[in-house]
């Protein structure tokens, strides 16, 4: 399916942030970091205390009844006609693609998706950000989230964004665009398989050179990390807010504030 | 090797143990992406294509009731005599008929999925009938007493080196060779002498034209024409999706289908089959007979989005592109059709009891989607089959087998998830405690755990930090709502 292009608006005063469960349970400095760079831009960060999970763990399992009900709750903490930023194309997929396929007349369900931004394409189409490299020479790497790739057609922002950074080299690894093996409960209920795709992209990305690997997406990112730390292997994956924050603004990272 | 469905997991599982196949697939896989991309250069083109084949595809089956009839009119006009059989079992025991009415007992096979799918060889073979592959790669998959691997390419699953001692052990003097023309010449020289004393040709079908009554097929190798014009009968079967309104529509169909499948801009032979041989010409078959196949498509035809299953053209390039596929092989699905399509068609086919691991076999990674020449919402298919496998309410269940796979306990789970998730408060409460515990989740064992260690919950929450901050510093251009 083509992705619609998609028209962006002005640069806001005030955007909501949708931090995501993962990088609410796993990844909190991913959010703070995605915070500090919004503050930066002179947004004001508004962030529902209420959010939990976009549902679409229940959605992917078949459990629609389940996943619709908290789609709901999670739209209806966002009131006001805000950009929501959200931190992941995969949760972004979900919102932007499949709460239509969960309620396909619900307005509010609607419009709140169509104010959907993924962290990335917001800093780049929105912002128009421009990003000051003020870290070591390195050379990265891009993991892209097939949600975001093919549901919301985010991939080639993070790759944008890192190239405005002077001193980051971004390399190529093999098989890009193929899945690392997460796909929520499919890692669990088919795991010699997923524990196959993703021991190929790890070896892919460490394959690749780069000491750094960079990704939008914690559920791919809890995967490969997983895998690499299993391998005992040193290289780990790092959210695209935490790395543009570091190269970006090393002066503001969370512990200090 | 006989696989079944039901015995996914472990076929999957001794497939990824296998080195062989895992590098066969792998280097298959890649090399079929690649011939595609050499044709399919230009997205913006592929993807105003895809739209029109998309279309053409929709509106057929929007009137196939009435396409199908006129199909029928049009054939029976051109001299093709038309039958209808809405199970397996219905449509060999017609074929068998036929050949039993002509007296035959040597039969020649082109290529044929849905002959696969009514499990025709061994129907004829148990009543005495030889029936032999003309297909390079289902000729090497019969004689090594398997089943195809894959739609387009049947005996992908094997390397030359198998090849070569496949013929050395199963055709009489023939020595041990890896030169891949030698062999082709081999397979060749077996299949001639077959179709000199043929008393019948079977094919498949890739598009029945309704307003002309006309049969496409498209091949490669130049046995769907023996197999459909040497022998003194033809019969040509299919399943009832493939039925187009117009001869128009061909030419989209057939350019993606070749580009998409095999990474050819056209295929070697494309044949267009309008009735038997005339008083006034030479050679053609005696008779033309087509043999419409049901099995299980009216229940996908009668629900609008499971609908989209039967715009399928049978390419293969979502088997192609599927990360799955491409690791664990054909053989692991224990289906006819493997690979995502697989998926999709297969619970109607065998029922959703007897396939209940198939729509969970996917990462929903979209790249079987990205690359349909028709645009089947793949991944959103799977998951509306997954809802279908745990369907509570009885009242809902429109497949065959749904439900089957509904388990209390993870019922139960959702449910509870479900819970949390609107009710931010015990949420907060649940996630902080998870937080607290952090040390012992590597403690916890699941299947996760395969190759992977478990992601360990950060020591507070991001919404407890923002919390903290939140009361220390009310000034912070953020907030909490």
């Amino acid at each position: 399916m083509q992705i619609p292009v998609r028209c962006y608006p002005p640069k806001p005063d005030k955007v909501y942030l949708y931090g995501t469960c993962l990088v609410n349970s796993f990844a909190p400095e991913s959010g703070l970091d995605a915070i500090t760079l919004l503050q930066h831009q002179g947004i004001e960060v508004v962030y529902p205390a209420g959010q939990t999970c976009c549902g679409q763990p229940a959605f992917n399992s078949g459990y629609t009844d389940e996943a619709l009900a908290v789609a709901k709750a999670q739209a209806a903490l966002f009131p006001e006609p805000w950009p929501v930023v959200i931190l992941s194309g995969s949760c972004g997929g979900m919102m932007r693609k499949h709460y239509a396929h969960l309620a396909p007349n619900d307005e509010q369900l609607a419009e709140f998706a169509s104010r959907v931004y993924e962290f990335s394409e917001f800093l780049l189409h929105v912002l128009h950000i421009k990003l000051e490299d003020k870290g070591e020479s390195q050379q990265v790497t891009l993991h892209t989230s097939c949600a975001g790739r093919r549901e919301m057609g985010i991939h080639p922002y993070g790759e944008s964004l890192l190239r405005q950074l002077d001193k980051v080299e971004l390399l190529e690894h093999n098989y890009s665009t193929e899945c690392c093996g997460f796909g929520g409960t499919f890692a669990v209920k088919h795991s010699d398989i997923s524990a196959a795709m993703v021991e190929d992209k790890s070896r892919n990305l460490r394959e690749s050179g780069a000491s750094q690997f960079v990704s939008t997406d914690w559920g791919c990112m809890l995967n490969i990390n997983g895998a690499l730390e299993y391998q005992q292997q040193p290289l780990r994956g790092l959210h695209l807010a935490s790395y543009l924050r570091q190269r970006t603004l090393p002066e503001h990272s969370p512990e200090q504030e | 090797m006989h696989t079944s469905a039901q015995q996914f997991k472990p076929q999957a599982h001794d497939a990824l143990a296998n080195p062989v196949i895992r590098k066969n697939f792998r280097g298959a896989m890649d090399f079929l992406r690649n011939k595609r991309k050499g044709v399919i250069p230009d997205d913006a083109e592929f993807h105003a294509l895809q739209k029109v084949c998309e279309q053409i595809k929709q509106q057929c089956l929007a009137e196939l009731p009435e396409l199908l009839e006129q199909l029928e009119k049009n054939c029976l006009a051109n001299g093709i005599q038309v039958h209808w059989a809405e199970t397996p079992a219905e449509a060999n025991a017609i074929i068998n008929a036929l050949i039993d009415k002509h007296s035959g007992v040597d039969v020649v096979k082109g290529k044929s999925m849905v002959s696969e799918e009514i499990g025709l060889n061994d129907y004829l073979d148990a009543r005495g009938k030889s029936c032999i592959e003309t297909d390079m790669g289902e000729y090497i998959v019969q004689l090594a007493g398997e089943h195809p691997s894959h739609i387009i390419m049947p005996a992908i699953h094997k390397n030359a080196q198998e090849i070569g001692q496949l013929f050395h052990d199963k055709i009489e003097d023939t020595p041990f060779t890896t030169d891949v023309d030698t062999l082709i010449n081999i397979g060749r020289q077996q299949m001639r002498k077959r179709f000199e004393h043929a008393h019948i040709g079977i094919t498949g079908v890739n598009f029945a034209v309704a307003e002309t009554g006309t049969l496409c097929l498209v091949e490669n190798e130049g046995n769907g024409r023996l197999s459909s014009t040497a022998p003194p009968v033809h019969i040509a079967v299919t399943g009832i999706e493939k039925v187009v309104k117009y001869l128009a529509d061909v030419p989209p169909l057939l350019s993606l289908l070749t580009r998409s499948a095999t990474g050819q801009v056209i295929t070697t032979y494309f044949n267009m089959i309008s009735g038997p041989r005339k008083s006034d010409e030479k050679d053609g078959p005696e008779e033309v007979h087509l043999v419409l196949v049901d099995n299980g498509r009216t229940q996908a035809y009668a629900d609008e989005q499971f609908r989209a299953t039967l715009q399928c053209i049978r390419c293969g390039a979502c088997m192609n592109h599927c990360p799955v596929y491409t690791r664990i092989g054909g053989h692991a699905y224990g289906t006819v059709y493997p690979g995502p399509i697989g998926k999709i068609v297969s619970p109607h086919m065998l029922g959703m009891e007897n396939t209940q691991d198939l729509p969970t076999a996917s990462s929903l990674c979209g790249a079987c989607e990205e690359v349909c020449p028709v645009n089947i919402p793949i991944p959103t298919i799977l998951q509306r089959l997954r809802t279908q496998l745990n369907q509570g309410n009885a009242d809902k269940r429109t497949l065959r087998g749904a439900g089957s796979a509904r388990k209390a306990s993870e019922a139960m789970i959702w449910k509870v998830w479900r819970y949390l998730c609107v009710h931010p408060r015990l949420y907060r409460l649940a996630t902080q405690s998870v937080a607290r515990l952090r040390k012992l989740v590597p403690l916890v064992k699941s299947p996760w755990n395969q190759g992977r260690v478990s992601p360990k919950p950060a020591p507070k929450t991001l919404n407890e930090l923002l919390h903290k901050k939140g009361k220390t510093n009310a000034n912070k251009p953020w907030m909490i709502v």
